[in-house]
């Protein structure tokens, strides 16, 4: 752990991952909690593995026609837009079955990544770093991106904070109210497709539904409000990272995974506790 | 005003997928009616309520609330829908769910105002579980959550109380106490409520009205023994819930 301080001093790669995993947490656990409440994940799950296809048409474009300013993020950002948007609207509008269109694009967008990342000439170690993230990666541009993201889907998050909690808890009711349920639910997944953006950079792809799902989970166990949860589970979110890259750090782990077998262990401890817990008070 | 009109449905029809659901309905309905919506399951009940909340569109003719459009009487309806779909575990407490019964009343972005928080305490005091507001939604029991959910319906200061099977799954001494409860909101509210439960019949009724594709209403004074029967299709008795047979013998 010491070894671990010190590198953080000295390091600045390990400095920017750090303020990344703090950074993400917070558009984590807010955003979390709402996708969570409102029984969204898998639409988290099929929005961060089409972003793949972003990333790679971003990736190809700046190998192959010099356009060094194409960060494979940019890609990434307009591909989780795009999927959340696609994704409501034909919910919203059409009577295709929701969970056949998230896997299609979920799969889809894979295979538009792959097919560009095995074009783009030259070595190809990013596949790998997009799929399971690289937080040590992070460079300080990537860091301005995902702070601008994070101010934008906090403020939003907190601001439309009654709105988006009447939509996630009695829709019909909300509609009642005279709420634009349709704008809100669009809403919504436009901030669930940013923070699957931050979140790639610590995660990547693969596992981002567990670091957007397992804080919430665990801190669900703890609050009876919808802000008590966010605010937990951002914290939680933080412990996950920072545990998560210092474990890792010495015997030189993949990050991203460490990061989640910890959340997974803690949720696991938490959930099964309160069951014996129950348990022990019915009996 | 007395005998204002608060619901007026003219020469209704509504189907789904070419399905004929609801067809030529006129139902007028007027302040301070206390109006069942009874009917079996699939006769249009939910149906007929969600067109005069304006969350449906009619094929043909008009439904006006408060002399308007549906969407446009919103802000004086308060509004119970089924209870079944809400998530049991949904992280929040009692004084948030009825606060948001106060969206729409001008609120805007960011937090609700004092006045809002004064308005949804009211109301938890009207339905007896002021002293609950602080606890968690999800640990209340069945009857206290269905009071909540009034309590929401009430905090946008309606006039008309729309109700779609609040009793619905409650025991009947709860479900005797909800009932309790909507007849003294009746005093000052318009309610119009969607039960399933046949065993209603209570010396309260004002008016009973069955859909069953069709809409017809009846004086609840003819509502006996074969008039049940032909609603429903086919011989019925009626449940007397308030009364138990005596105790079984072994054996038989």
């Amino acid at each position: 752990m010491s070894e671990f301080i010190d590198a953080l001093m000295n390091h600045a790669f390990l400095q920017y991952a750090m303020l990344t995993g703090v950074l993400a947490s917070i558009a984590c656990g807010i955003v979390g909690t709402y996708v969570v409440t409102r029984r969204i994940t898998y639409i988290g799950g099929g929005i961060a593995h089409s972003i793949l296809g972003g990333m790679g048409v971003a990736y190809f474009l700046s190998a192959t026609y010099k356009w060094n300013n194409l960060h494979p993020l940019y890609g990434a950002l307009v591909a989780a837009i795009l999927a959340a948007v696609v994704i409501g609207l034909i919910s919203l509008r059409t009577r295709e079955r929701e969970d056949t269109v998230i896997s299609s694009l979920w799969a889809v967008g894979m295979a538009v990544g792959i097919l560009f990342i095995s074009r783009t000439p030259g070595y190809n170690q990013d596949l790998m770093s997009y799929l399971f993230g690289n937080i040590l990666m992070v460079t300080s541009s990537d860091l301005w991106l995902i702070i601008g993201l994070d101010i934008l889907v906090a403020i939003i998050g907190v601001l439309f904070y009654n709105q988006l909690t009447a939509v996630c808890f009695d829709e019909e009711f909300a509609r009642v109210r005279g709420l634009n349920v349709s704008f809100y639910y669009l809403l919504l997944l436009c901030l669930t497709a940013l923070t699957v953006v931050i979140l790639v950079t610590v995660v990547g792809v693969v596992m981002v539904i567990a670091l957007l799902t397992l804080p919430v989970a665990v801190a669900g166990h703890f609050t009876r409000t919808m802000w008590g949860t966010m605010i937990l589970a951002t914290i939680l979110s933080m412990i996950f990272v920072v545990i998560g890259l210092a474990v890792s750090y010495g015997p030189n782990l993949p990050a991203g995974a460490t990061i989640i077998l910890i959340a997974g262990l803690v949720y696991l401890i938490v959930a099964v506790g309160a069951g014996i817990f129950r348990y022990g008070r019915e009996f | 005003m007395s005998g204002e009109k608060v619901v007026s449905i003219d020469g209704l029809t509504f189907s789904y997928d070419g399905l004929k659901v609801l067809e030529d309905v006129n139902l007028q309905i007027s302040k301070n009616d206390f109006v069942w919506i009874v009917g079996p399951n699939g006769g249009g009940k939910t149906t007929l309520v969600k067109l005069i909340l304006g969350l449906l569109q009619p094929r043909r003719g008009t439904v006006r609330v408060f002399g308007l459009e549906p969407a446009e009487a919103r802000s004086r309806i308060g509004y119970m829908p089924q209870f079944a779909h809400l998530d049991p575990q949904f992280p929040i407490n009692v004084l948030d769910v009825v606060l948001m019964g106060r969206l729409g009343n001008g609120n805007g972005l960011g937090p609700f105002r004092k006045k809002d928080k004064a308005v949804a305490e009211r109301v938890l005091d009207e339905v007896g579980l002021l002293d609950m507001s602080r606890r968690s939604f999800s640990s209340l029991s069945g009857g206290q959550q269905r009071r909540i959910l009034i309590a929401r319906a009430l905090a946008g200061e309606p006039d008309l109380l729309i109700l779609d099977e609040p009793t619905a799954n409650l025991d009947l001494l709860v479900e005797k106490e909800l009932y309790d409860l909507l007849r003294e909101l009746n005093s000052r509210l318009t309610i119009v409520m969607v039960s399933h439960d046949p065993a209603f019949v209570s010396d309260n009724v004002e008016r009973v009205v069955c859909v069953k594709r069709k809409v017809s209403e009846h004086p609840t004074c003819e509502l006996e023994g074969n008039f049940i029967g032909e609603l429903f299709g086919g011989e019925m008795r009626l449940v007397r819930h308030d009364k138990h047979i005596g105790k079984r013998k072994n054996g038989e």
